[in-house]
């Protein structure tokens, strides 16, 4: 392999638990997201337009459609000959096989891939939050601070701070001098993206010590961070602008996907920071005579004969004739049938909602209706909760 | 279907398309809000199983090859067989598909296919090929055409079959017009190998310049020649018109199914446009819209390319909006195609008319 800069390792092997029913039969990088995408599309685009091309993904809870979705690489321009996307499940050694214990343990079980690609730098990111970031600039910061790591930090509200990892920098360049989880009260409303920048070797060394170590949990953000502050290490922040949504649970998934029907979208989908995605062969959508589209984003493959309102739509959905869908997300080849009401909810994959059926949830309590299900006009009127 | 290939031929009608084929094959118009019409010759025969194909190379064939590219859009980047692009150096400034066939000859002969497909990429269709091969070997034929009766009476170049109750071709006509049920031929040839190379090496030598005319129609007793008939939905783009009202009958959503929902898509060159933003003002019916759009205004009856911007207060109507065009605010558009990146800036009224739709030219800002 030529020189390489900058690996990236994104952890996928998360199973999104507070999505509940969305991640039973996937993981939830590979939850759908914006009517096209999905989660992991956006760090991995990120990559490919940071010019980082040797993208390892960690992989471990229902890796199936994930494994399948990344295939070769392709969609996201990462099928090089020199490179490009490895995906990377746990396995077996000649001592027996172990599952991914932390996030810190999945990087260490890979340090023969890191070994393999050579890299000064590891950037190690989620793949579960959605944002759009130039991981160039942040490296251009570690390494202008001389940094051992560098962490990627958000500013957020300061009555939400106790709910994340909180960073205490020296206000004058940015170096961290605490961290806190979830602190009761907060220093500081800087809120760790679970972004990481290290120095290889610097990251080598502690994995291989934490490994060892039989009281760690093999966390980030619970036992490297904290024991890399504690020796003293230079670790500085680095502070992300923009639009940043961690998207774990239902509420927040379903917010995410409002916040892109705004007057203003948090990022411009027309940019020259294209979010990658594969791309099904479908047709542009269509709208029948009697349709009634607003304040929505709906995709390829797509029928509509009834009313959407404030929703966002992926491929291949049908939406009857007298259909009324407001403020939802309705997941690919999904059939609303006529004159069903969907409001508040996400419904996901490959569900019909049959002809007159309602499902409805409100804010603080989306309804979610489970990839596969068919939802009766009966169920509707006995009140049965679907999800 | 190991032991077939595709030939894919370029040329077409482009005199009656005007400014749609100044810079372009037929075969690389856009149609459908996201295709070119070649896409659906190319799909038909990668979906049946024809994993080799050739491109007869023609002029303009810049936007083909862009479209294109390895193939791998359509699974045709292959280690084995795949895509091949077959140039036609204009030698004594013959240009037609026939010269072209004549000098990459021994690219068919190398192949070890046994049949060929000869192609013509000018018609919308999603046809599965192996029915056609079915036919062709039941029937004994030499050479199987595929035909399909006309929508529509519409002038245009077009190629009537006179089609005898057991399928056997007896008499096939070049005309300047074709009328609403009759037998057009849809461009699609099919025989052994070896009758392709007799029929190219012999019409081509003896100075012929077409296929249709100089090899078949002059030779009918020659062969035995049958008649396909593709039943399903099918449209030969041979006038502006055509392309006009092909791109209507899409607006069907038995049509629409029938052509893209099947377990057959029609692939093509894909883009990694997001999905069609409409706004709180927006109001849309009757009409495809590509990814990549953002509506604020009115379209009813029109297709919409990838990336194109309505503006608030905009009116559009029966129209073909290509590609990352922008119509600004309280234009009015009727009867009108747009080829790509046109502006329209505000309170422009555009109309052409029904039968005569107003092309607007590649990249013109009016």
């Amino acid at each position: 392999m030529s020189k390489t800069t900058c690996v990236a390792m994104i952890l996928a092997g998360g199973q999104g638990s507070r999505l509940g029913a969305l991640t039973k039969k996937i993981a939830k990088p590979a939850v759908p997201f914006g009517g096209k995408y999905r989660i992991i599309d956006f760090p991995l685009s990120n990559c490919a337009n940071s010019g980082i091309d040797k993208v390892g993904v960690l992989t471990q809870y229902r890796p199936l459609e994930l494994h399948n979705y990344l295939g070769t690489g392709d969609a996201w321009d990462l099928d090089k000959s020199d490179g490009g996307v490895f995906i990377l499940p746990p396995y077996a050694r000649d001592k027996g096989a172990d599952w991914y214990k932390g996030t810190a343990d999945a990087i260490y079980q890979n340090l023969n891939f890191i070994d393999m690609v050579d890299p000064e730098y590891v950037l190690v990111l989620s793949g579960d939050h959605i944002y759009t970031m130039d991981y160039a600039k942040m490296l251009a910061a570690h390494r202008a601070n001389k940094a051992d790591a560098t962490i990627g930090v958000f500013e957020v509200p300061w009555d939400e701070a106790p709910r994340f990892g909180i960073m205490n920098t020296d206000e004058k360049d940015g170096r961290i001098v605490e961290f806190e989880e979830k602190p009761a009260k907060p220093k500081s409303n800087l809120a760790s993206m679970g972004i990481y920048i290290f120095n290889r070797d610097f990251l080598d060394k502690y994995l291989r010590e934490d490994a060892t170590d039989d009281d760690s949990s093999h966390d980030f953000g619970k036992n490297i961070i904290p024991k890399m502050l504690n020796d003293k290490a230079r670790m500085y922040s680095y502070a992300f602008e923009g639009y940043w949504k961690d998207v774990g649970t239902i509420e927040s998934l379903w917010q995410a996907n409002m916040d892109l029907l705004q007057d203003e979208p948090p990022f411009s989908f027309t940019s020259a920071w294209t979010i990658y995605s594969n791309n099904p062969s479908l047709p542009p959508h269509y709208l029948g005579k009697e349709a009634k589209v607003t304040c929505s984003m709906l995709n390829e493959g797509s029928m509509i004969m009834g009313e959407v309102d404030h929703s966002v739509l992926f491929s291949g959905v049908k939406i009857g004739k007298g259909a009324k869908v407001t403020n939802s997300v309705i997941m690919p080849f999904t059939v609303i049938e006529e004159n069903a009401v969907i409001d508040h909810a996400i419904v996901a994959q490959n569900c019909v909602i049959s002809a007159g059926a309602h499902v409805a949830g409100s804010e603080g309590a989306i309804a979610v209706v489970p990839e596969g299900e068919t939802v009766t006009a009966e169920q509707t009127s006995m009140g049965q909760q679907v999800s | 279907m190991g032991n077939v290939m595709g030939i894919i031929r370029l040329d077409g009608a482009n005199s009656m398309l005007k400014e749609l084929c100044e810079h372009r094959p037929v075969a690389a118009l856009p149609i459908a809000g996201r295709y070119r019409i070649l896409d659906f010759a190319v799909s038909s025969l990668v979906n049946s199983g024809i994993g080799h194909v050739g491109v007869l190379v023609s002029k303009k064939a810049r936007p083909v090859f862009d479209h294109l590219r390895s193939g791998k859009d359509w699974d045709l980047a292959r280690h084995r067989d795949g895509l091949a692009y077959l140039p036609n150096d204009g030698e004594n400034g013959n240009t037609s598909a026939l010269a072209g066939l004549y000098q990459n000859i021994d690219f068919v002969m190398r192949s070890s296919a046994e049949y060929v497909f000869l192609v013509q990429a000018d018609t919308v269709y999603n046809i599965d090929f192996r029915h056609i091969l079915l036919f062709h070997q039941n029937t004994g034929a030499d050479i199987t055409m595929v035909y399909c009766k006309a929508r529509e009476d519409l002038p245009g170049e077009a190629a009537s079959m006179q089609v005898a109750e057991n399928g056997k071709v007896t008499d096939i006509a070049k005309r300047m017009t074709s009328t609403k049920g009759s037998n057009d031929f849809m461009g699609i040839y099919l025989m052994r190998k070896d009758t392709l190379v007799k029929l190219v090496t012999s019409t081509f030598e003896r100075g012929g310049n077409s296929m249709l005319v100089d090899g078949i129609i002059r030779h009918m007793d020659d062969f035995s020649i049958y008649g396909y008939e593709h039943k399903g939905f099918s449209t030969r783009i041979n006038s502006t018109m055509a392309y006009f009202n092909a791109n209507k009958a899409i607006l069907n959503p038995d049509i629409w199914n029938e052509l893209f929902m099947s377990e057959h898509p029609i692939h093509t060159k894909t883009k990694d446009a997001a999905p069609v933003q409409y706004k709180n003002t927006a109001k849309v019916t009757n009409s495809l819209i590509g990814n990549g759009c953002e509506i604020y205004g009115e379209v009813e009856d029109s297709i919409l390319f990838r990336g194109v911007r309505v503006a608030e207060g905009v009116k559009i109507k029966d129209c073909i909006i290509m590609e990352q065009c922008q119509i600004e605010q309280y234009a009015m558009l009727r009867d009108v195609i747009c080829d790509k990146n046109v502006v329209v800036s505000e309170d422009q009224w555009l109309k052409g008319a029904e039968n005569y739709p107003l092309i607007i030219a590649k990249s013109t800002v009016i």
